[in-house]
């Protein structure tokens, strides 16, 4: 049953062949057999799992169903969810129990999704390994000495375990894609604005998005469709329809300009991943597709760009944690400033520490110009490029991650080197396009992913490529061994 | 672009943090590694370019000043530290 995707368990559970609780309850249990290697889960919400499964059975016994009824997914633990723990990954909100739900929650549970619980993520999405979460690091299925990829980790893990069918991501600057890429699953992170952020809690205003993480393409746009869409009380949300992202995913390829990214197949590139991305593009050209290729001559400056831009913007957000209304507060302070520092400085974590202190220098008197403005200018020269370059190309094509998944621990010390994980797709937040990942041939028995990006708001073209390319090719298909 | 622990000081003060003066040289290196990578950025010449917000063409839309929320506040302070009588309760802050 695990192995199936949303598309055929829907199929099953309209058809009377298995019921929404006897599925559940087995993914129950295969987390319980498993999710102890992986960690990749903080909360598990068993009672309210089965009670919401009874409920999509009923809407499926009354024909009050759709493709999302009774399909058993989790939430990145970014998602305020009601009257559960939402902890951000952080200490600070350790205990935190949401009093309301964000709207891809609602959206998702209106359609009758069922939640098996909350997955674990680097703090406030602040990491590319899932290795700085307060509730421990997650490990790569496919390698437990090897880590997920973040800020997604969890939600990764779990997808790529069959833990759950399906899980919630968000995405600032690659953590959807990235951790996608690192577990072999299919991640999309739509246009900003695509999705509501509200609920969901804030790292980079103008940079974050949600979006789904699943086992193929044609999942991906049936969950799409049951998290996109306007939302009022999201003043960022785009007033524009939601595509039927499902009806197009059988067009027809043939002469779709593909756009190869020269500066990101060169220097840096890991030589397996170039490889196998060059299997998966060539997959794309025997589909009829015709790869060009094009230059985004700024490319190099999205991670300088993205770590005055996201830091200064992280700096704002994390400033409501005072320990007066929620979260965590230390014990006994004296006075108004003991209650800020300490509070703020036991509940966050060292990464998030490091950038709020750059956020705040960015946008401090003197350096504001020279930081902030300026990343906001390269911000501008960086979509130019991809405006540019859409001109020449209907999508396009690179590698997701520079390498595979690496080991727990090996980047730890070194900040930098494990922001240059994101050198591949920091640009698309920065330009607030959608993008994807899936996966291409593994590279020494590891995961390989290949990223599509798209112009705005065209997420049903994305799909349509990625799941034509999946139609002829089983590098989607894979599990890691030992979970079956 | 080098930190020095006692400017790493005075932006820990900005943002409400605390740094040990042990903390304060790691995270100054720290810092400053983040601050050369960032650096890069004076590669180009971005005089006579906008600066992007945001990346979609949007001004904040309005809406009609009317009372929409239902005061929930009990559910909402649920979470609170300290609470009175509906209210919040932090250390003296007037002298």
């Amino acid at each position: 049953m695990h192995d199936k995707t949303i598309a055929q368990l829907s199929a099953a559970l309209h058809g009377g062949e298995v019921s929404s609780v006897e599925l559940t309850q087995h993914m129950l249990q295969r987390i319980k057999d498993h999710d102890g290697r992986l960690n990749s889960l903080v909360t598990v919400t068993g009672e309210q799992a089965l009670e919401q499964a009874k409920a999509a059975d009923a809407r499926l016994a009354s024909g009050n169903a759709g493709p999302m009824t009774g399909i058993p997914i989790a939430h990145k633990d970014i998602f305020c969810t009601r009257d559960v723990r939402t902890s951000c990954g952080s200490r600070m909100l350790e205990n935190f129990i949401s009093p309301y739900d964000a709207t891809v929650v609602a959206q998702l549970q209106q359609a009758g999704a069922v939640m098996l619980g909350k997955t674990n993520m680097d703090e406030f999405a602040m990491g590319s390994s899932n290795e700085t979460s307060y509730f421990g690091a997650v490990r790569n299925p496919w390698d437990t000495d090897t880590v997920p990829g973040g800020s997604s980790g969890g939600s990764a893990a779990a997808v790529a375990a069959r833990l759950c069918i399906a899980a919630t991501g968000t995405d600032t600057g690659g953590s959807i894609r990235q951790p996608a890429a690192l577990t072999g699953i299919t991640g999309l992170k739509p246009t900003y604005g695509r999705c509501s952020r509200w609920g969901m809690i804030a790292f980079a205003s103008s940079l974050d998005q949600a979006g789904p993480m699943t086992r193929s393409a044609e999942d991906a746009a049936i969950m799409l469709s049951a998290m996109a869409g306007f939302d009022e009380r999201d003043s960022t949300s785009a007033e524009r329809p939601v595509d039927d992202y499902v009806a197009t995913l059988g067009n027809d390829i043939r002469g779709m300009r593909i756009g190869v990214v020269r500066e990101f197949m060169g220097e840096g590139l890991d030589a397996g991943v170039g490889v196998s991305v060059q299997a998966a593009m060539a997959g794309l050209t025997r589909l009829g597709a015709e790869l060009v290729e094009i230059s985004l001559p700024n490319a190099g400056l999205s991670v300088p760009a993205y770590y005055v831009v996201a830091p200064a913007e992280c700096s704002s957000n994390l400033s409501r944690f005072d320990g007066v209304r929620y979260g965590h507060r230390c014990e006994d302070p004296k006075d108004l400033q003991d209650l800020y520092e300490r509070s703020r400085s036991e509940g966050f974590g060292p990464e998030v520490k490091r950038r709020i202190l750059i956020g705040a220098y960015a946008l401090s008197a003197g350096y504001y110009d020279a930081y902030y403005l300026k990343a906001q200018k390269v911000r501008q020269l960086i979509a130019e490029d991809f405006r540019r370059a859409f001109e020449q190309c209907d999508v396009i094509v690179s590698p997701t991650a520079p390498g595979t998944a690496f080991r727990l621990g090996e980047k730890a010390d070194d900040p930098v080197s494990m922001y240059l994980q994101d050198i591949y797709t920091i640009a698309v937040n920065l330009a607030g396009l959608p993008g994807m990942s899936i996966p291409a041939p593994a590279s020494d028995g590891m995961p390989v992913g290949l990223q599509l990006i798209g112009n705005y708001f065209d997420e049903a073209r994305l799909l349509n490529v990625a799941h034509q390319l999946q139609l002829v090719s089983d590098w989607h298909e894979q599990s890691p061994a030992g979970f079956e | 672009m080098s930190l020095t622990p006692d400017e790493v000081a005075k932006i820990a003060h900005l943002a409400r943090l605390a740094v040990t003066p042990d903390d304060a040289a790691a995270l100054g290196r720290d810092l400053s590694n983040i601050l050369d990578l960032v650096a890069q950025m004076d590669a180009v010449d971005t005089s006579g370019v906008e600066p992007m917000a945001h990346p979609l063409e949007m001004a904040q839309r309005l809406r009609e000043d009317r009372v929409s929320e239902e005061n929930q506040r009990d559910r909402y302070q649920a979470n609170a530290p300290a609470v009175e009588r509906g209210l919040f309760l932090v250390p003296k802050v007037i002298e």
